[in-house]
């Protein structure tokens, strides 16, 4: 039955990868007709039902895969070369199979959703046409079963990032901010591809010539006591790598790209956010453990970073009015929190972080669109404020994610949350520092998610007239699928229940097979203390937030007032992106300057000087062939024309002259005859 | 007359006889005649040598008759081919003075 079960997922994973593609090129090639004649339904259709066909074909293969185990298909070969040989194929393991059922799940959700919000859109072809090849590249990176196919998957989804954060193309700045995503991700993929590099060199220096997650997993173990330029090979494989994970997760110092990257639709947003593209750093991470738990070195850099990242971004999450930049700060902040738990070595806490994080920030994204929509175009907090009865499921969703994300007990944030906590202080590579980083970002978040919430939905809307008369819930083909990623949040953490609370943990269960695991080890006594701390934190962050929102609107005013420097700085994000414009642009710009001048001068300098020596040679050789090689073919010809001209002479035409001149040849050989005879 | 130097006296001067007509001569036909005393020249010679030389059987062998009889036909078929040819070339000039035909000057 077993063997029937992966038979049964191993058939279906092509599907799962392809239908979205086909999806894609369906509505990409014959999008704009469609539209034209049967209108937006038909393109959504096709949009919708093969992501959602890819989700329910996912399904029936996660639970058709037997427990722990694992099915590949192995499509064919895509490259060989000497022993290499690189095949195009498909794995399911519980890790992947996670992430399938998260990307497809909240994909189909976004998908429903954005029928409702891009209704009337010129470019709503192109838009679920691209919708469906980040899908597509996202499986991909998922179920790649090695590391060039994830990287493909990787490449496809910065590639459709720019492609629908720039989505509204006509507009520069949103145009900007899909390059801005594009380029920044850019300098990640450049470390992550020497990582590639430098793994495969290391191997194959071992003999072990793959890229297999399986069998590099099985050859890892070759490469410790190697170095790569004085460095520990694996700490340099893996902090290479990382950065192309802090590249794609927006972590410290590459996370500029994100908070731009609201530029596009809402629902990309949330998509980019929630199951996707951001994630994949967490899950490369994961996919990588074997790997990183031999390079601890590696591990501590993932770790500290995390952990700057969780609290950095959450600091900037004060101050932002835009709601959509307050939520990509969270997402930066809660991708910090998973990286600390991938650093930590907490492997499934990170993966399972990832897993919540999808649902309620998807339920985030999708509220937040929902009350942009009803505000016609509106994304500043200070122009919303008691939405809460006008839009009362949006309200309601938005509500049950913000107490997932605070990580209040009993929504799924909090265990996810907790975990990884947990794993921070007493897991073999945690640190009480790393705990303390985590935690205080988990109470600060609670504090700026529900500041937004107090702002968008309680006391006196501050919209404008015409916004107000116009104000409405969303049609239901919104508000659908928000209450189903309500649900989501709040329940889809009760797989990973910890043993403390009476669960059975059975997500870490569950994952165990894929990835390498460490046990945290503490007394009970000490994991409730953490978890009443955090939550203790989390609760003085809601309650801070009534009281300055609710109880007393003008104190934060007043505040700002009185540390205005302070102030500015959290407003302006500490300046980063202004540094960055400073020293790394313009470090760019200038060395691209003195670039240019060395090519002026010094390259083409070389380029002419070599194209004048050869036109000298050229005219050399010229007058040498003209002069001696052409004077001696010519002296010939003249000199063959000149004897025949002479020779011409003795044809007369004359028939008795040559008569004569055959008797006078008679009458020689006879004389010379008879005078050689005669001397004989 | 029966001394072999006799005939090749003779043959030596209708060979002169026939250079000298071939190259004074301006008359085509006149040089074809010239030609003709040449040729009888050379078969009177082949006569005369088949007449007085012996082989080593002691008997006279007929080769030099046979090749006299074989000059007749061929000076016969060149006669008439040449004929042909200056018939040919009075029709085309005009004439059969041999100096005015120069065609084959290089």
């Amino acid at each position: 039955m077993h063997e029937s079960g992966a038979r049964i997922a191993e058939t279906s994973l092509l599907w799962i990868v392809l239908l979205p593609l086909l999806g894609a090129a369906w509505n990409g090639f014959f999008g704009k007709k469609i539209q034209m004649r049967f209108g937006e339904r038909a393109i959504a259709a096709v949009g919708c039902l093969t992501v959602a066909a890819s989700f329910l074909l996912s399904l029936r293969a996660v639970l058709a895969l037997p427990p722990g185990g694992a099915a590949a298909d192995r499509v064919y070969l895509w490259f060989g070369a000497g022993d290499l040989h690189v095949p195009f194929s498909l794995l399911l393991d519980p890790l992947s199979a996670v992430m399938a059922l998260v990307v497809t799940g909240v994909s189909a959700l976004i998908h429903l959703y954005s029928i409702g919000y891009m209704r009337g859109d010129r470019g709503f072809y192109r838009y679920f046409s691209f919708l469906n090849l980040f899908v597509f590249a996202m499986l991909l990176l998922v179920l790649g079963d090695n590391i060039l196919l994830l990287f493909v998957g990787w490449e496809g989804v910065g590639l459709c990032s720019y492609l629908l954060i720039g989505f509204w193309f006509a507009d520069r700045e949103k145009a900007a901010a899909g390059m801005k995503a594009f380029l920044v991700n850019r300098i990640g993929d450049l470390g992550f591809l020497v990582g590639i590099l430098a793994l495969w060199w290391s191997l194959a220096k071992h003999g072990v010539f793959s890229l297999d997650f399986r069998a590099m997993a099985e050859g890892i173990h070759l490469l410790q006591g190697d170095t790569i330029l004085g460095v520990p090979a694996l700490a340099f494989i893996g902090i290479a790598l990382f950065v192309g994970a802090a590249g794609k997760s927006a972590q410290i110092p590459l996370y500029v790209w994100l908070p731009d990257a609201m530029a596009g639709p809402t629902p990309v947003s949330a998509l980019i956010h929630a199951a996707t593209m951001v994630t994949a750093g967490v899950y490369m991470i994961a996919r990588m453990s074997f790997l990183y738990s031999l390079a601890p070195q590696a591990l501590a850099v993932v770790a500290v970073i995390g952990a700057a990242t969780a609290l950095f971004a959450a600091t900037i999450g004060f101050a932002q009015t835009d709601i959509k930049k307050v939520l990509a700060y969270s997402t930066v902040s809660q991708l910090g929190t998973m990286m600390l738990g991938v650093g930590v070595g907490a492997y499934a806490a990170g993966v399972f972080h990832l897993m919540t994080h999808a649902f309620f920030k998807a339920c985030l994204f999708l509220s937040a669109g929902s009350v942009i929509h009803a505000l016609g175009g509106e994304q500043d907090l200070r122009k919303m404020g008691g939405l809460r009865k006008k839009m009362p499921v949006t309200f309601l969703a938005m509500l049950l994610s913000t107490l997932a994300i605070a990580g209040i007990p009993g929504f799924s944030g909090f265990f996810s949350k907790d975990e990884i906590l947990w794993n921070a202080y007493a897991g073999p590579h945690g640190h009480w520092a790393l705990w303390l980083a985590g935690v205080l970002g988990a109470g600060m978040t609670a504090f700026y998610m529900f500041r937004l919430l107090f702002l968008a939905f309680f006391g006196e809307c501050r919209a404008d007239e015409v916004a107000k008369r116009h104000l409405h819930e969303s049609p239901r083909v919104m508000t659908v699928p928000l209450a189903l990623l309500a649900v989501l949040s709040v329940a889809g953490g009760w797989v990973g229940i910890p043993k403390v609370l009476g669960g059975g943990n059975h997500f870490h269960h569950y994952l165990e097979p894929a990835i390498t695991a460490h046990e945290a080890h503490g007394s009970h006594a000490l994991e409730f203390l953490l978890m009443a701390v955090s939550v203790l934190l989390a609760l003085s962050g809601i309650a801070l937030a009534y009281h300055f929102y609710i109880k007393k609107p003008d104190l934060p005013v007043r505040l700002a007032a009185r540390a205005r420097g302070l102030h500015r700085l959290v407003e302006n994000k500490y300046y980063v992106d202004e540094i960055y414009g400073a020293t790394a642009v313009r470090g760019v710009l200038v060395l691209s300057r003195v670039l240019r001048v060395f090519d002026d001068f010094v390259i083409d300098g070389l380029v002419n000087l070599s194209g004048w020596i050869g036109r000298i040679v050229a005219l050399v050789s010229g007058w040498f062939d003209l002069v001696f090689v052409d004077g001696l073919v010519n002296a010939l010809a003249n000199g063959t024309i000149d004897l025949g001209r002479r020779a011409r002479r003795m044809q007369t035409g004359a028939v008795q002259t040559y008569v004569l001149a055959v008797f006078g040849g008679i009458l020689a050989l006879i004389a010379l005859y008879l005078g050689l005879g005669g001397g004989a | 007359m029966n001394r072999l130097e006799s005939y090749l006296f003779i043959s030596s001067i209708l060979a002169a006889l026939g250079v000298v007509t071939i190259a004074s001569r301006r008359n085509a036909v006149a040089i074809l005649m010239g030609i003709e005393l040449l040729l009888n020249a050379a078969a009177l010679n082949f006569v005369a040598f088949g007449r007085f030389v012996k082989n080593a059987a002691g008997t006279h062998p007929l080769d030099g008759q046979i090749f006299a009889i074989f000059i007749i036909v061929l000076a016969a078929a060149e006669a008439v081919i040449l004929l042909a040819v200056i018939i040919a070339i009075y029709r085309q000039v005009e004439s059969i003075d041999a100096d005015r035909l120069r065609e084959l000057k290089g």
